[in-house]
This record gives C-alpha cells, structure tokens and sequence, in this order.
C-alpha cells in the first residue's frame, strides 16, 4: 500500500480541475462536500503512506514514483517524479490536517460568499501545489508547487478583487515572490550545470561525494536561499506578507501555517546536506531568520490591526526556523514549523471568529472585553497564545527551545541572544493581543455589540481541534535532557547536519531562561494593558519618533516604492518618450518622410475595389517575375 | 510519386480563396463558413504531418521537388523537425483567426477573407520551401495580404502603420534578395551547376569576409522580421492598428519567419560570420529582453503593451538561438511555438474587450471581472502562459532557453532572467487595471460574458497550453535529430576553417566529399543515439 503516496496532491487537483469546469453549476453544498473531501482523502493516504513507509527498511528511503519524463532536451532533464521520505511525510501530514480543517472552517466563514466555488478551487490548487512541492523528488518539479503556491496566493489575497486594496496586495505578492523565484532559478541552472541532476539524491550525491566545490555550494545555497526569502517572508522580501491579510482569513490561516510560507524552511531541509557543506550559506541563513525573528516582532508590537500583528508574527517564527536550519539543528527548524502550523493556524481562524463575531472589525481598538461573547473562540485563542508566547508544557516552548538550544550549543551566541530577545517580544505582542481583545474595558460600537455571537460549530469545531494540537503537538518532540530516546521527532527525521552536545546543566539553565523570558513578556504585556492602561499612549507620545517608525513599519515599503517601482516606471517612461519615440522611431520617420512621394503613391492605390487590388497584384507579379527573369 | 501532402496543405487556402471569388458578397454567412471550412481542413490534414513525422531522421520529410522555371529554380518543398512545429502553428490558428472575425469585419468581408486565406498559403509556403527562390516568392508574396489586411481593415492611424511595415520589411527583403543571388552565383562558380537548393548552399564553404556581407544583409531582414532591438518600431504600430486576426498572425506566426530564417538559413551557411558577430546579436537580443519589457511596463494602450511584451519574449528566443547549443534552441523552437500561442491568445483578449468597449485604452477599464468571469479565466491563463508559470507551455521553452543561455554565457542568462520579473510586473499590472478593482465605469456594466463562439476559438488554445506544458516530450522528441543536424553542421564547417585557418585556398568551395561521407556517418551516429 506504500506505494499510492503518489496520489496525495493528486486528489486536491482532481477536484480543482471540476471546481474550475462546473463549479458555478453545482450546488454549495456539493462543492463543500467535494473540496473538504478531497484534502480528508489526502490526509488518509498520508497516514497510510506514512504507515507504510514506517514498515519499509530505511535503507529504500525514499520511495520514489517516477510517473513520465517531463522536460528533457540536452543535458536538461526534469522527470514528473514524487517521493515519499521522512522528511516528506511530515509534510504532507501536516499540510493535508491543516489544509482540511482550514477547508472545513471555510465552508462557514465563506458560506454567504458568492464566488463560493471559485474560492475553493483556489483553496483546493493551493493544496494540491503544497503537497506537490514537499514531494517533488527534484528540484525543478519542485519549482512548480514554489510557483504554484505564488499563483494561489496571487488569487486569494486577491480573492475580492473588487478592492483596490486586495488586488494590489495579491499582484505585489506574486512580484515580490517572483524576485524571489528568479533568484531560485538561477539556483536550479547552477545545480544543472555543476551537477548534471536536479534529483535531490543525485544533489545529496554530488555535494556527500565531493563534486562540487564549496564556492559553488555557497552560490547555489544562497541563491536558492533568495528564492526562501520571497515565499517565506524574510528580511528582505518579507514586504508582500502583512498585506496578504486582504485576503479572506482562512486564506491567511493557510498561507501562514499549512502551506506557502513553510516552503523556504522545507527547502533548506530538503537540501540540508548543501547547507551543511556550505558553512558560509548556513551562517547566513541563521542570521538572516534571527535579524527577521527580533526585526519583525519589534513591528508586531504596535499594529492594532489583529491580523497585522499575527501575520508580524508568522514572518518572526519562521526566522526562527530558519535560526534552526542555519545552526545545523534541520529537525529542529523542521519541529517548528510542525508546531507552528498548528498553532497560527489557531490564531488566525480564532481571529477570524473575532472578525466573525464583530461583523468584520479588524481593529482592536474597537474590541475588548470579548471574552464573555466568545466562549469557545476565547479558550481556544488563549491555548494559541499560550504555545507561541513558548510558556512550558505547551507545542511552541518544545519547539522554540530545541531551535535556541541548539543554536547556543553552536556557540552561536549572538543569534542565540537575538532569539531570546525575539521571545520576549513574541510573548508581549501576543497577550497584548489577547488583552486588547478578550479582556478590559469593551470599545465596540453598540451597533456591533449587539451582533456579537459565537461562531458556528463548523468553525469551532477545528478551532478545538487546533488547539489540542497546539498543546500536544510538541510531545514528539522532548528535550533531550528528559532523555534522547523520546525525540520520537528526530528519530523519525534522522536529518543531516550535527548537533552539537552540551551538558545537562547548561542545558537546563537555557531552558530555565527560556521559561523565563516567555512570562516576563507575558507579565509586561500584562502590566501595560490591564493593570496600567495609560501606559502604551504615555509610551506612545514620549517616544513619538520611534512609536512612529515602528507603525509604520519602518517606512520599508515606501523605501521600496520610491526605489524601485517608481524609479523603473519614471525611468522607462522616459527612455519611451525620449528614445523609443524620438531617436529610434525618429530616425524611421525621417526616413519615411524623405520617401513621402512614395507613400503618397502607395496610399492611391487604395481605392478599396478588388479590380484594382488585383491588377496591381498581377501587374506587381509579373514585374517580379520578369525582373527575375531579366 | 506520392501523395503530394505538403502541396496540398500549402494551397487548400488559396484554392479556397479562389473559391470565395465566385461567391457573392452579400451571402455574408456562407463566405464565413467557406472560409473556416478551408482553413479547419487545412488543419486536419496538417495533423497527418505530425502524426507521420519521422523524428530519427534529419533529412527532409515529405519533399516534393518538381521543375519550375529552370536555372535551379524548382518547386522544391519538405520539412523537418524545425519547421514542422511552425506549420502546424499556422494551420492551427488560422481557424480561431477566422472565428475570431466573424463579428468584427463589417465592411469587405469577401476580401477580407481571400486575404487572410492568401495569407495562409504565403506563411506556409516560407516554411515548406527547400528552394531558395521558392522561399523568396512566399517570403514577399505573404507582404501582399498581410499589407491589405492592416491597410483596408486597421485602426485610425492604419496608412502610416502599414506603410512603416512594408518599409522596413522591404528594406531588409531587398537586400536579402541581393544576398540570395550573390550565393547563387559563388555557388554556380564553386560547383558549375546552378542552383537555389538550400542544402546545396549549406555544402558552400564560403570566404569569411564573403560570409560576412552575406550574413549581414540575410540578419538585417531577419532582424527586422523578429523584430529585433532596435528595429522594433514598425510592431506597435503595426499591431496597434490591425484588425484582432491581422495582430494574431502577425504576432503568431509573422514573427517567427525571422527566428525560423536565422535557424534555417544564417546558421547553417554563415557560421563563421555568425560566430564573428555573437557578441553584438546576443547584446542586442537581450537589450531587446529588457527594453521590451520595460516599455511594455508603461504603455497605455493594451495592444501596444502586448506588443512591446512580444519584443521582450522574442529577444529571448533569440538570445537562445544565438547560444548554439541543443537546449537553447530546441528551447528557442518551443518557445516559438509557445509565443505564439500565448501571445496570440493575448491578442483576442483584447480584441475580446475591444469589441465591447470601443477601446483599447487600459484607463478605460476596470473591474471587467465581475461582468465577464469567464473571460476573466481565460484571460489570466494566458497571461500565466506567457508569464511562463510551470505547468503552462511558457515555462519549458523558458527553462530550456534560459538553460541553454547559461551554457553558453553565465552573465546573459542571469541578466535574460530579468523577464521573469519584468513580465509578471507588465502583464499582472495591466490585468490587474483591466479586470480588478470597483466597476465605476457606465459602460462596462453592458459587457457580455464570452459567447458560445468566442468560447469555442478559446478552449482550443487553452488546452494546448496544458498539452504543451505538461507533457511536452511528444513535440520536444521530434526536434532532437534536426536541431542536433543543425549544429553539427555549423561544427563542421568550424571544423574546415580552423584546420586550416590561414589557408588561402578555401574560397567559397564546395565542402570536400570525402568530409561530406564523414558527416554522412556522424549523421548516422546521431540517429542511433537519439
């Protein structure tokens, strides 16, 4: 049975493809039916799969199913081939569980929408391009699910296309992924060049066995690094992902969590045995997420917007993923982004069931207080928050501090501090969430107020589901202090990369300041937004500079606007006027009117009567022939 | 003699304009339905060719040869794995050009008609004819209708439009018919035979000077054709001003005769020229890349945009066709096949949008989705497909140009990857002002979605786009043989001249017998192992 792992992006796309032809003939109820199916029958033939691969000896890792030769010409060659390993069955788990809880939220959060099956065709193709990236077995096919995950974020962010806002926010994510992808591309070339495969155990191969040279692992590492951090949202592509929220909210619950964000860390996993060759490469790979983790919390600190703040979240977490993959620690990395899936998908579909409750309120200024309003989503939201704040016993505190750990036993020390001071922040921001809207004084308008109700069991139900997860999830995952034996997480995975060991008393004491540093945050936040409400404003107008910056996001995506949108359309405006009108197509007019004679002639010949037309075509003709001719 | 198949596909369209002559014009429906008859059969019987295609031999197929006005001018026609894929281009989109008019030609339909059919012979003839002359006749016959089409049936500013057209195309045709006989007569020196056979000119060993004034005035009309950077102007103009189906040829296929005479002719006969010139074609080729496609960021106009977006595709073409190497143009040859597809596809957008609006002007525009989710879909497909987006026909022509670029020159290919940035940024952009956003204009609330007919020329090309872009092995397999062919002749010929590079004796000569029996055996060599 281990061999229908194939099948698993298959039966999402077979179900986009109808959507796609009858989705407007078929009733709502159908659709909801096919689509949520579709993803349930993925999940289970990932168990199975999953199952099946436990049963095969690791020595036949990983299962391959070539299905036809896609491109080939040359020395090109890209198979249609999928593979099934460790590393992709964690994958495919986590998107397959995710993706359908997040189809089965949808059917209640889009259920009076009218582009209902045009939206669950898109959600149906992101899923299939997900499951396709994390089982391609070469890179070039996975270069499809990288570009088909762009194109279904593109359709969905834009998804009410109808607001200037969401179409401009779905066409920037597709162009900032794209600079992204160009980079990635040109990864994919160097690795055909140097290596002559785009197969990844052919890569493993080639870098194990000593056929690359380091300055070209470097080069193709970081390239394809570029290309991370266009779909993974890190410094400095990371600017298309606070808009994504345009989008309707599962949309975001799936960007963020299960699918598309998640590719940069799988692809460095994926190829862990590059990264692991090229210490240069790695090195920035760990500084790259720990300047994005500290960077874009510091952001998240200040927006009032609820999705704002967890979408400032996702880009910080999934810096420290890549603090994981950057330190050698692949399972590490790997663990939370297993983690992680569950618990921002959580906050963003509780999110949602805020916005549900609110009829569409995003700001928490006007909130407060809901926590009697929302007694299913308040619970759930708090278990989200508690495991991404890193508070002991919880999914995230395993995760995060398997990441720091490692990191310290690298002696990366500096990133090491910077994840610390990212924990903080991380804690503070999401219980200043949590107070702003569940606790203290309620600013609804009365209008809303009398509205608010709790969302129906068809959202809350994978609320609850999310939030057994994202307490669970990271017992798998047990520090090793506890004993090597239960990582049941890093047997499974058995990635590349060495783990530096470090004795158990350092190790407790890393785990004590982690512990730390989650309540402190915790403990601030609650200082400043239930005991001392005035503070944040007090704060705010002290330091209006830096509370504006901060707002503001820096000012980055004015910065990129000003140099390079607008300088390329001002610049190419002018060489279009200047050049392309005046010098190019000057010189051809100048010609031309010096033979105006000519093409006054020519315009007497159109009379517009056939006879004429075709006089001149013979007369034409037989001058050409008898001129060829002499 | 066989069954003259080839013939019969180069001339079914002008026997049915033939036809259409007898045909009075007022019975509007039947010279419509003649017409697409015509061109629908011509299209079948074209598939025989690509089912019949013999991919493990470089010579040419389905030759027929027969004597026309002597002195080496016969009627010599045939195909191999280049041109195959450019006929069937033709013959499939002359039918979808057709529908594509049904409602948009008011005045002149019968002329209408026999020119675009005229047309359609004229196109095929180019890529069929194994005889010089043969090639020359077609190459400026097709001028003839495409001229008429642009002029009767264009915009506002047509005259100058097509006159600018003509111009430039006679310029660089003039000095190729110069060329064309300036071969002829070293050839008949060299062999004492005369002849315009275009294999027999790939056996002449030329001069390195002689081979570069040759080659320069064959590029300047190929140049001009693709266009290429910085002969370009006349394609806005051009497009900007034809009619929907005159713009869909034009860009589909029109264009291709310049790539197609490069592979055909420049490469094989000229190789030392061509290598001498490299470095100023690929510079230009690329310029072409990203000038095209930052002009294409600003036009106003969305023909004109699609326009300067086929400026931008056709310089990669080009750059692969100037890398040398088999990815680059096999690449080069699907991504004809894909340009035209999508580019043309592109086209009926607009042509779509303009007959409902009037205009073509993008500001006139905005939120057209809402009103026509049909065309909403197909319209975005074909900007994936020429976007390139993996698992639509763009990306494979893509990757193997762009491969084949970075073989041969690293710093080219990643400054040509700037389309892949650049397009998405034009393309998005325009769809997003045409279809995205609030409805706020009066008019647009009257569009009708896509009719039974304009669905049917649609789906087509859409399903192509997927064939292409999935499984593209059925089409890339065909080329092997006569790409690798290609190649090995231009080594050849390398090989001659460096063996002895000062040695004045070889002067436009006929390549030695006792090489050509050793090419004959790397021939061989070659079908085995493809």
């Amino acid at each position: 049975m281990s061999d229908i792992f194939w099948l698993i992006p298959f039966v999402p796309a077979l179900s986009a493809l109808i959507l796609a032809v009858f989705g407007t003939k078929l009733p709502k109820k159908y659709i909801s039916y096919q689509a949520c199916g579709a993803v349930l029958i993925s999940f289970g033939i990932s168990i199975i799969s999953f199952i099946g691969l436990l049963q095969t000896p690791q020595q036949n890792y990983p299962l391959v199913k070539n299905l036809f030769t896609w491109i080939h010409a040359g020395l090109f060659k890209a198979n249609l081939s999928l593979q099934f390993d460790p590393l992709s069955a964690v994958m495919a788990l986590v998107v397959s569980l995710v993706g359908f809880l997040i189809h089965v939220y949808s059917v209640g959060y889009m259920a009076e929408d009218k582009g209902y099956s045009r939206y669950f065709t898109y959600l149906n193709l992101f899923t299939f391009s997900m499951l396709l990236l994390v089982m391609a077995s070469n890179i070039v096919l996975m270069f499809v699910g990288w570009e088909g995950v762009g194109l279904c974020s593109y359709l969905l962010i834009g998804f009410w296309f109808e607001k200037h806002s969401a179409a401009t926010a779905g066409k920037k994510a597709f162009l900032v992924n794209r600079i992204g992808d160009a980079a990635f591309l040109l990864g994919i070339l160097f690795i055909f060049i140097h290596i002559g495969s785009g197969e990844f155990t052919a890569i493993h191969q080639a870098v194990g066995g000593g056929a690359v040279t380091q300055g070209v692992a470097t080069l193709i590492a970081i390239l394809l690094f570029i290309g991370a951090t266009g779909k993974s949202a890190q410094i400095p592509l990371y600017v298309w992902l606070p808009d994504a929220m345009e989008g309707p909210t599962p949309v975001s619950a799936l960007i963020h969590a299960a699918t598309m964000v998640t590719a940069g860390v799988y692809m460095v996993s994926r190829l862990n045995s590059l990264y692991a060759f090229s210490a240069a490469a790695a090195e920035i790979v760990a500084l790259v997420g720990a300047l994005t983790a500290v960077y874009a919390a510091t952001m998240a600190l200040v927006q009032n917007d609820i999705k704002r703040v967890l979408a400032y979240s996702t880009i910080s977490q999934i810096g420290y993923m890549f603090i994981g993959c950057g330190v050698g620690a692949y399972t590490a990395g790997m663990f939370h982004l297993y983690t992680h899936a569950f618990f921002k998908s959580l906050l963003f579909l509780a999110a949602g069931s805020v916005m549900h409750a609110l009829s569409g309120e995003l700001d928490m200024k006007k909130m407060g207080g809901l926590k009697k309003y929302l007694p299913l989503t308040y619970p759930t939201f708090l278990v989200g928050a508690i495991a991404i704040a890193g508070v002991p016993f919880f999914s995230g505190f395993f995760s995060k501090d398997a990441i720091l750990t490692s990191a310290f036993a690298k002696g990366e020390y500096f990133i090491w501090a910077l994840g610390i001071a990212g924990a903080v922040l991380t804690a503070f921001y999401i219980f200043r969430l949590i107070f702003l809207t569940f606790h203290g004084k309620e600013r609804m308008k009365p209008q809303v107020k009398e509205h608010i109700h709790e969302s129906p069991p068809v959202m809350t139900i994978p609320l609850i589901i999310l939030a057994f997860f994202s307490f669970g999830a990271g017992y798998i995952g047990l520090p090793a202090v506890l004993g090597q034996k239960l990582n049941v997480f890093n047997q499974f995975l058995k990635l590349g990369g060495h783990e530096a060991h470090i004795s158990m008393g350092i190790e407790w004491l890393l785990i004590l300041i982690s512990i730390a540093v989650a309540f402190t945050g915790i403990f601030l936040a609650y200082m400043f937004y239930i005991l001392k409400p005035y503070v944040p404003s007090m704060m705010a107008s002290k330091y209006p500079r830096l509370y504006k910056v901060l707002y503001n996001k820096y000012y980055v995506d004015e910065f990129y606007n000003a140099a390079f949108v607008n300088s390329t359309i001002k610049g190419s405006e002018l060489i279009y006027n200047h050049f392309d009108l005046k010098v190019i197509d000057g010189a051809v007019n100048g010609t031309a009117s010096s033979t105006n004679f000519s093409g006054k002639i020519l315009s007497y010949f159109q009379s517009g009567l056939i006879k004429d037309y075709a006089l001149v075509f013979l007369l034409g003709v037989v001058i050409f022939i008898g001129y060829l001719l002499f | 003699m066989t069954f003259p198949l080839l013939s019969l596909i180069t001339f079914l369209p002008l026997a049915g304009s033939v036809l259409l002559i007898f045909i009075p014009k007022e019975k509007r429906a039947s010279l419509l339905y003649l017409a697409l008859i015509f061109s629908l059969i011509t299209f079948i019987v074209s598939l025989f060719l690509f089912f019949n295609f013999n991919g493990h031999t470089a010579d040419p197929q389905f030759v027929e040869k027969a004597p026309w006005i002597g002195y080496g001018i016969n009627y010599h026609i045939g195909i191999d794995g280049i041109s195959l894929f450019l006929i069937l281009l033709t013959t499939f989109l002359f039918p979808i050009a057709i529908l594509s008019s049904w409602n948009y030609i008011q005045s002149r339909v019968k002329e209408y008609l026999i020119f675009i059919l005229m047309l359609e012979t004229g196109i095929i003839g180019v890529f069929v004819s194994l005889n010089l002359f043969l090639f020359y006749v077609f190459w400026e016959a097709m001028l003839i209708p495409m001229y008429f089409l642009i002029g009767t049936w264009g915009g506002p500013r047509r005259i100058y439009a097509t006159l600018k057209f003509v111009l430039f195309t006679m310029l660089g045709s003039l000095l190729m018919l110069v060329a064309i006989f300036s071969l002829y007569s070293l050839y008949f020196k060299a062999s004492g035979t005369y002849s315009f056979n275009i294999f027999d000119f790939h056996n002449l060993m030329l001069s390195s000077n002689m081979q570069i004034w040759l080659f320069l005035a064959f590029a300047l009309a190929f140049a001009i054709k693709v266009p290429m950077f910085p002969f370009h102007t006349w394609l806005p103009d051009a497009h900007v001003q034809a009619p929907t189906a005159g713009s869909v040829i034009l860009a589909a296929v029109l264009l291709k005769m310049g790539a197609y005479g490069f592979l055909r002719f420049a490469l094989p006969i000229f190789p030392q020229a061509v290598e001498k010139f490299l470095p100023l074609l690929a510079i230009l080729s690329l310029i072409g890349i990203i000038y095209g496609g930052l002009m294409a960021l600003i036009q106003k106009d969305a023909k004109s945009l699609v326009a300067y977006s086929s400026v931008s595709h056709m310089g990669l073409i080009m750059l692969a066709v100037f890398s040398l190497n088999l990815e680059s143009i096999e690449g080069a040859i699907y991504q004809m096949i894909n340009h035209g597809l999508s580019t043309g596809a592109l086209f009926l957008c607009v042509g779509i949008l303009y007959e409902r609006a009037h205009t073509r002007l993008i500001k006139d525009f905005g939120g057209v989705s809402k009103q026509m989710p049909v065309f909403a879909a197909f319209f975005l497909i074909c900007i994936l497909s020429s976007v390139g987006l993996p698992g639509l026909n763009g990306f494979v022509g893509e990757i193997l140009c762009i491969f084949g670029v970075f073989k041969a020159n690293q710093v080219l290919a990643i400054l040509g990857v700037s389309t892949v940035i650049l397009a998405a940024g034009y393309l998005l952009w325009m769809y997003q002002r045409i279809m995205h956003g609030p409805l706020e204009k009066k008019k647009i609330l009257s569009f009708k979605d896509m009719n039974i007919r304009e669905i049917i020329y649609f789906v087509p090309i859409i399903i192509m786009m997927f064939w292409l872009g999935i499984y593209p092995q059925m089409f890339l397999r065909k080329m092997d043989v006569s790409v690798q062919h290609l190649l090995n002749q231009m080594a050849q010929k390398e090989k001659i001249l460096t063996q002895n590079p000062k040695d004045p004796s070889i002067k436009n000569q006929l390549i030695p017998k006792s090489l050509e029996k050793e090419h004959h055996k790397n021939k061989k060599k070659e079908e085995k192992t493809l």
